[in-house]
């Protein structure tokens, strides 16, 4: 590089790190081995079926997008790099018109785009390039076939499952306004299980229900004062809260893993909206009873068993609650990219008050405490997932967790069965 | 500005870990933001190492810039050294701290380690994947590489060479190694250091104790293998010993580098030779094929398909420019114009256009290949999981021969089975949208389980019994195509059980609470 690029101003990470009063949190910095933001586009392309995802970075943006994950099935993933060379650093061409020249290539030869993230990685924030302005300047040429918005994946800004957080907050000032009362379950689920939870809310008497991000990025979801709004995942911290600068009201709830998560969350869809408890009971009992068989099925398997989480999507503590309260798992250490203290209240109070709580990660010293504990299964990333198998630690991979429908009541057994298998196949293999 | 979506390299920094990763006693310190560590799971998930890479990442966050980014690029070099114990660390920056320029060489020195420090310096926005494994090892052996006596205390009176260039995560590299340092054993040649597979710091230093070198990857070995020669007066081969024909001019070229006779080839058997000539293989005559990789690779795949598989060569190309100019020439001999492009979108648009009969090419092209359902056989790098086998596989040599002999021919052989389909159309199990097997049955899998469902179906009616409410006959396509057909015949087991006439939603989900998967 022959170009000094001034440094991004220091960001204000807002409150995210305030722990539950009276529980100790081990707050690390060091090497973290988890994903940047941009790696949520892994499920958001295939969740929003006319969006399309711009990556505007270096090669190993794209590099990260086709290795950390087996996506390249897909021929024409609906997500692209735009990767930014030598020329455009070194001034000789002008990013800004190399950036209209690539988006405009991409519209034409991909037509049926309506919605276009333009995501911001590392190298685009370092040399502070302004997507905002550029979403704007293009909304203006494509209008109204193609909505052109912004959002930053990168990984000194996000982690992982705040890819989506970032994204979803971008999309809330779009949306339409309304006064009506309605219910938005926020966080992207699996058609499957959006499906049930849609079944379930109408039988509840509850509506009109709309999910966000929903599959056709051309739903919009209406958003008002009177609009409540579930979370569906532990990770929307900024969606929520911009939700709520536009009048909307946040239901607090377990996230809906395992049967207690999924009963506390529509609980308090179904007290807000006014369902009576008999009502209430009816729908869920049924579900509720086949949840407690399927996970009976695994009881033997997970009882007693300890637990060990590497921090990877936030999805840790509700799980560490759920396998522990539902399936009698022993917890060493929950540990946790962010800890976001208000969205996690009702879970870290069901947690064990003498669990070790850890949040952010020096890798190395992680790995030294979960040699120690020797758990019996551990949760970790992919990159660590074979070294500890090979020393003789049973893993599982936490990237399974979000490419897999676990939420509401059918899909218990399935969660459960993601932790069982490891165990069960040690077991079984006599080689 | 370049629109990608799928890279058949990564950037520079990615060679250098393949590097790192394949020696001992060798630590990486890069400097590199939250995100950059998925290329860990590139060496312990796709090449199944069960050892993680040895790199330390310094992971700054954007409220770091501008303040300590240097101090935390120390501490971390620190660290690493302490707690790992090298022999001798490389250290350089990933793209996001080429822009921030806090010069790890530099901060390293300042530490003072006791240690060889190299300094790499790795442009992210210009350079890409193999050129960084290359300037990587030619660091290194320039670095430590130091002038050893002309007899050493292991050198008998066998001639002694080096083995340079083969990395983790590269095709098939483990057993090139074994085969060729098997072949030139039995010429009567010593191995003096495998480099940089398997090499320590200072087994680089022993390098110049060797007569002469063999560079196996000319895309990782070639510049240090210059500098070798340059410096310590060593010879390297230029012939890759991939097929039966080259195999024979490697082992010529060798003993004259090495000052010996040339053996009795016929002592050093292959069977591709027989197996090409046997009169099965006569299908396998004008056999219309793509050829897409690496320059090396291409190039040796090339002459194997015309000189021992009497293939006609369609298509010939590759996505490293740095090795251009040799496929450039052996495709006009091909009578053909070269594709050199790190577009695989091209790539796909000249397969489609060509129609060959058989692709070889890296996993881009297999998934070109399956898209356009024509059997394909991998040749090199970029690979995917199932490309690191766990027998011994070798592309080198005559047993790389007579794998690269299976490896081609096995999709063409299963490609009878696509007769069969023409012949019997009707067949509901082996129709024309079922797919050929040996493709995956991609594309074609939704038509397939549907017509199974369909089938299922109709004998169901026939006893008169269930019934499909149409909620839960289309929940049941919610499920997976590949475990769909189970979980019908569970729920309908389920309802017999119970004596339901009619399978609802609750009835699929009890079925499912009670199966499990």
């Amino acid at each position: 590089m022959t170009q000094l690029i001034p440094p991004l101003a220091q960001k204000a990470l807002g409150d995210c790190a305030a722990p539950a009063p009276a529980r100790v949190v081990l707050r690390e910095r060091g090497q973290r081995e988890v994903f940047c933001g941009l790696t949520s586009i892994m499920w958001l392309h295939r969740k929003m079926q006319d969006a399309f995802f711009l990556i505007v970075g270096s090669r190993t943006c794209a590099h990260l997008m086709q290795s950390a994950a087996g996506v390249m099935i897909f021929a024409e993933p609906r997500f692209a790099t735009a990767i930014i060379e030598e020329r455009d650093l070194a001034g000789m061409a002008d990013i800004n018109e190399e950036l209209n020249k690539t988006v405009s290539r991409l519209l034409e030869r991909r037509p049926e785009i309506k919605l276009l993230f333009l995501v911001g990685s590392c190298p685009s924030e370092v040399i502070k390039l302004d997507l905002g302005r550029a979403a704007e300047r293009l909304s203006m040429t494509y209008a109204p076939r193609v909505r052109i918005l912004n959002y930053s994946g990168s990984g000194i800004e996000t982690t992982f499952t705040q890819g989506e957080d970032a994204c979803l907050t971008a999309m809330v000032p779009e949306l339409p306004a309304t006064d009506d009362a309605g219910l938005v379950v926020v966080g992207a689920l699996a058609d499957v299980v959006e499906d049930q939870f849609a079944r379930i809310f109408e039988a509840l008497g509850i509506g009109p229900v709309h999910f966000l991000p929903s599959r056709k990025a051309g739903t919009m979801v209406p958003v008002g004062p009177n609009t409540k709004f579930l979370l569906a995942q532990p990770w929307l911290r900024d969606t929520a809260r911009t939700l709520e600068a536009r009048g909307a009201t946040h239901l607090p709830a377990l996230f809906p893993l395992g049967a207690e998560g999924t009963t506390s969350w529509l609980k308090a869809a179904a007290d807000a909206f006014g369902v009576s408890a008999e009502r209430f009971h009816a729908v869920t009992e049924m579900p509720r009873a086949r949840a407690t068989r399927a996970l009976a099925r695994y009881n033997d398997t997970l009882a007693g068993k300890s637990l060990f989480c590497f921090p990877d999507s936030q999805l840790e503590i509700p799980l560490a609650r759920f396998l522990s309260r539902e399936l009698g798992m022993t917890l060493e250490e929950v540990g946790t990219p962010y800890l976001h203290s208000v969205h996690m209240a009702d879970e870290l109070a069901l947690l064990p008050a003498d669990v070790r709580l850890s949040e952010g990660q020096d890798v190395d010293l992680q790995l030294d405490r979960c040699r120690e504990a020797r758990p019996d299964i551990t949760l970790c990333g992919l990159g660590l997932a074979n070294p500890l198998e090979d020393e003789g630690l049973t893993t599982k991979w936490s990237i399974e967790l979000v490419f897999t429908p676990i939420q509401g009541y059918e899909q218990c057994g399935d969660l459960a069965e993601l932790f069982a298998r490891p165990l069960i196949r040690r077991t079984r293999l006599a080689v | 500005m370049q629109l990608t979506v799928w890279t058949y390299e990564g950037p520079p920094h990615i060679g250098a870990m393949r590097i790192a990763t394949a020696m001992e006693g060798l630590h990486y310190v890069l400097h590199a933001p939250q995100g950059d560590t998925y290329a860990d799971l590139l060496f312990t998930m796709i090449e199944r190492r069960a050892k993680r890479p040895p790199v330390t990442y310094t992971t700054f966050e954007a409220r770091d810039l501008g303040s300590d980014t240097a101090e935390i690029f120390k501490s971390a070099a620190l660290g690493a050294y302490e707690r790992f114990q090298p022999q001798a660390m490389i250290v350089g920056a990933s793209c996001t701290a080429e822009l921030i320029q806090d010069d790890p060489g530099g901060l390293t020195k300042a530490l003072g380690l006791p240690i060889p420090v190299i300094a790499l310096d790795l442009p992210s926005y210009s350079k890409k994947e193999n050129w960084g494994a290359s300037e990587t090892f030619y660091r290194l052996v320039r670095g430590l590489a130091a002038e050893q006596p002309k007899t050493s205390a292991n050198r008998l009176t066998r001639p002694i060479c080096n083995v340079l260039g083969p990395t983790a995560l590269g095709f098939r590299h483990r057993d090139d190694v074994r085969e060729i340092t098997g072949l030139l054993f039995q010429l009567g040649i010593d191995v003096n250091v495998v480099a940089p597979l398997g090499a320590t710091p200072h087994d680089l230093t022993r390098l110049p104790a060797a007569d002469f070198n063999v560079s196996l990857y000319p895309e990782i070995a070639d510049v240090a293998a210059r500098f070798l020669e340059k410096e310590f007066g060593q010879p390297y081969t230029k012939t890759i010993p991939i097929g039966v024909g080259a195999t024979n001019d490697f082992i010529v070229e060798v003993c004259g580098l090495a000052g010996i006779e040339v053996p009795d080839l016929s002592a050093f058997a292959s069977n591709m030779p027989w197996w090409s000539r046997s009169v099965d293989s006569n299908y396998l005559t004008g056999k219309r094929v793509f050829i897409f990789g690496d320059g090396t690779h291409a190039l040796a795949a090339a002459r194997v398909a015309a000189d021992e598989l009497a293939f006609t060569v369609v298509g010939l190309g590759c996505y490293n420019r740095e090795f251009a100019r040799p496929v450039r020439e052996a495709a006009t001999e091909l009578g053909l114009e070269a594709l050199i492009t790190e577009d695989y979108l091209e790539v796909e648009a000249a397969i489609a256009r060509l129609q060959p009969e058989l692709i070889l090419g890296t996993q881009m092209e297999r998934h070109i290949a399956k898209r356009l359902g024509i059997p394909c056989a991998v040749i090199s790098a970029p690979v995917h999981v199932q490309d690191f086998p766990a027998r011994y596989a070798p592309q080198m040599g005559f047993e790389g021969a007579n794998v690269i002999f299976d490896t081609w021919v096995h999709p063409l052989i299963m490609g009878l089975e696509e007769h069969l389909l023409g012949m019997f159309r009707e067949d509901f199990e082996f129709n024309d949208s079922a797919g050929a097997s040996h493709l995956g049955g991609h594309g074609a899998a939704e038509k397939v389980s549907d017509a199974v469902a369909a089938a299922g179906q109709a004998g169901e009616g026939a006893a008169g019994i269930l019934h499909w409410a149409p909620e839960a006959e289309n929940e049941l396509k919610k499920i997976p195509f590949f475990v769909r057909g189970k979980a019908k015949r569970n729920t309908e087991a389920f309802a017999r059980d119970k004596h339901l006439e009619t399978i609802t939603l609750e009835t699929l989900y009890d079925a499912k609470a009670s199966y499990g998967r």
